[in-house]
């Protein structure tokens, strides 16, 4: 090799390793700091910096996509009254601590983690910073100036049961989940308490793929349960697929996180939204009316944060009925999810005749309910 | 019946990617030159295949976009480890992470898409059949394409001269050189080979199996199939063999959790790569056979003397 082709071969080289670096590095502002303004202007309120940290890239359907619907709702409410930041795809770890360090320095005062994982991180950091606000969601750890905030998702998985059970053929209705914890088992139990509800001979079956995001997995859990039978799906995993796969073998399936009705027409019965923006307009109201205070948040249907939505053309009438009465009732206080009597699928009673499930009975759901298959895999 | 003919069924849809990235990674690694880059290369291959697919509306030339691109990343590859002699090793752990993260960056816009209705397929004489057509007959057409890539492999090296030759560079460099064979373009034409064919897996899980495209979305299959060229010992039967094999305890673990069997789901995950390599290791216990296999300058730089 001559050294003119040497330099050549090295000069290539060294750009392509610059466009992997400039393709690597990937931090999104949602707003362009503004250029600077020429004439002085006249004196405004600094606006609220509000940052957000996702888990997952933003994409467009899914949990990291709703929230992102939730930042944009605030910024369209609060106008230039904040100026909202977010980082996607921060893993849960270590690096989520750096990252939520970073924000404050950059001058955000109100920080909201969005992933259950983020909870060490928040807290470590939220001890160093006691003027600024975190905001942690799913979480459960809480101090002076850090505060937890999650949904009752488990009501829309009892009004897409509803659905499912009037619309299963084969009274076989699966669930694809992703890792056996209190807040998935109260999905895939409320489904089939909603399906019950409705059509008493349903089964449940459940396959677990323990991830939030694998396509191809999710895939092929989907699969594996129309295999056996489940012509009704509803999955607590981010991606699309498990609708896909109902779509591509003409069985029924639900979105979940954010309304998903445009990627599987055919087999879309309903999507369960998360309406973040809600909570995130509150949070937002709360310090800027200096209101702020250290509490734990969990709102249901009745708050509007989960809002079971688009409900396809084809449920029959009496169905959406029914959709509406159970979630009337839920506004009401007249239906709740999980009431006595209540047995789990061994016939050992759960909740006693009369008594409502209260949140922490809630956070310790280790069972499947009766009608579902199988055992809960413990791990341990 | 129906449900043991559906798992047929599913196994052979799900080990089809993991064989065609097996085969391509075993053609380049039968001329001596390992790319440890694949799974860079699917993710790319899996994104360029949906985009093309869904502006096009076509999925075989989705296929081609998805080998086109893989082609093109392993030639970059291998045109920095052929003839600048970077390390193999490097490089190719390089092309993995620069695909994971240049797929997810130019995919952004392309995530939440969907295809045109999903076709099927199956062979009109034979898809009434009982048992046997469920199980077999109602394929995707690369899933028999990929049984007659195997096959036409498996006679390409070692019942022409060119596969001999091909070999002849994996296991002696130096004397195939010595002889007047072209080392290096040999070896990149291996290379680019094994990329198209990575990239026509990584275009099938995007546009056929899953399908959709998202970031990250081939999720650690590249790796499998590297590791399956390995315990197959570089045979192209034995790579179609372990790839079925891992697709179908894939699915029996997942059917078995549908069923109810109380076995703990995080045993049952592992089960898929338990069993493929424990299989595969039995299969070339003996260790004079994987002596015979191995391609012997398999990730050693060549230089030749000029």
């Amino acid at each position: 090799m001559t050294s003119r082709s040497m330099t050549r071969h090295l000069a290539l080289a060294a750009l392509l390793g610059a466009a992997t670096l400039v393709a690597c590095t990937k931090q999104e502002e949602s707003k362009k700091p503004e250029a600077p303004a020429t004439a002085a202007p006249a004196p405004k309120p600094e606006p609220l910096k509000v940052a957000f940290v996702y888990v997952g890239p933003v994409g467009d359907a899914g949990w990291t996509f709703a929230h992102d619907l939730g930042r944009k709702y605030v910024e369209a409410k609060f106008g230039d009254k904040i100026k909202t930041t977010f980082v996607e795809k921060v893993p849960e770890g270590p690096d989520a601590e750096r990252v939520i360090r970073d924000l404050v320095a950059q001058g955000n005062k109100v920080i909201f983690a969005t992933s259950f994982g983020f909870g060490d991180a928040m807290e470590k950091v939220a001890k160093d910073f006691p003027d600024v606000y975190f905001e942690h969601a799913t979480g459960y750890k809480m101090a002076p100036n850090l505060r937890v905030y999650e949904g009752r998702f488990y009501e829309d998985a009892y009004l897409a049961g509803i659905i499912a059970g009037e619309m299963t053929k084969t009274n076989i209705i699966g669930f694809v989940g992703s890792f056996p914890i209190p807040e998935v088992l109260r999905n895939i139990n409320a489904f089939t308490l909603g399906a019950q509800s409705v059509n008493p001979k349903v089964k449940t079956k459940v396959v677990w793929v323990s991830s939030w995001f694998d396509p191809p997995k999710e895939t092929e859990a989907a699969q594996s349960l129309i295999n056996q039978g489940a012509d009704v799906l509803l999955q607590n995993t981010d991606s699309t697929a498990v609708l896909q796969a109902a779509e591509k073998n003409g069985k029924y399936a639900f979105g979940w996180d954010s309304d998903m009705s445009a990627f599987a027409p055919k087999a879309h019965l309903g999507s369960c939204r998360l309406n973040w923006g809600l909570y995130y307009a509150k949070a937002i109201g709360d310090v800027l009316n200096k209101t702020w205070k250290s509490e734990a948040t969990k709102w249901g249907v009745k708050e509007g944060l989960p809002e079971f939505v688009s409900i396809a053309t084809f449920v029959p009438d009496s169905t959406k009925k029914k959709v509406e009465d159970a979630r009337e009732g839920m506004k009401t206080g007249t239906v709740a999810v999980f009431k006595g009597p209540l047995v789990d699928n061994t016939g050992k009673e759960v909740l006693a005749k009369g008594a409502v499930a209260d949140d922490k009975w809630n956070g310790a759901i280790n069972f499947y309910v009766k009608g579902v298959d199988g055992k809960v895999p413990s791990g341990k | 019946m129906n449900e043991l003919a559906s798992l047929v069924a599913a196994t052979l849809s799900a080990g089809t990617p993991l064989a065609i990235a097996g085969l391509g990674l075993l053609i380049n690694e039968r001329a001596g030159i390992l790319n440890l880059g694949a799974e860079g290369m699917m993710l790319i291959a899996a994104f360029a295949g949906f985009a093309v697919a869904f502006h096009s509306g076509s999925d075989w030339v989705g296929f081609a976009a998805g080998a086109g691109a893989g082609a093109l990343v392993a030639a970059c590859f291998g045109w920095l480890v052929i003839w600048l002699n970077t390390n193999q090793y490097a490089t190719g752990l390089a092309v993995s992470l620069f695909g994971g993260g240049f797929s997810a960056f130019v995919g952004v816009d392309y995530v939440g898409k969907k295809l045109t209705e999903r076709p099927h397929h199956s062979i009109p004489a034979l898809r009434d059949l009982p048992f046997l057509g469920i199980a077999l007959f109602r394929h995707h057409p690369l899933v028999y394409l990929t049984i007659a890539g195997a096959l036409a492999i498996a006679w390409f090296l070692y019942r022409t001269r060119a596969g001999l030759v091909l070999r002849a560079i994996g296991e002696a460099p130096e004397s195939a050189h010595a002889l007047g064979y072209p080392v290096r373009r040999i070896r990149l034409l291996a290379v680019v080979a094994g990329g198209a064919l990575c990239g026509l897996a990584g275009a099938y899980f995007s546009v056929v199996y899953a399908p959709l495209w998202v970031e990250g979305m081939i999720a650690g299959r590249g790796w499998i199939a590297l590791a399956l060229t390995v315990f197959a010992t570089w045979r192209p039967a034995r790579v179609l063999l372990g790839a079925y094999l891992f697709g179908g305890v894939t699915m029996l673990q997942l059917h078995l959790q549908g069923m109810g069997v109380d076995i703990a789901n995080q045993l049952m995950s592992m089960l898929p790569y338990l069993a493929t390599i424990v299989v595969l290791v039995l299969i070339s216990r003996n260790p004079a056979w994987i002596r015979l296999n191995m391609p012997a300058s398999l990730g050693k730089p060549f230089f030749p003397s000029l």
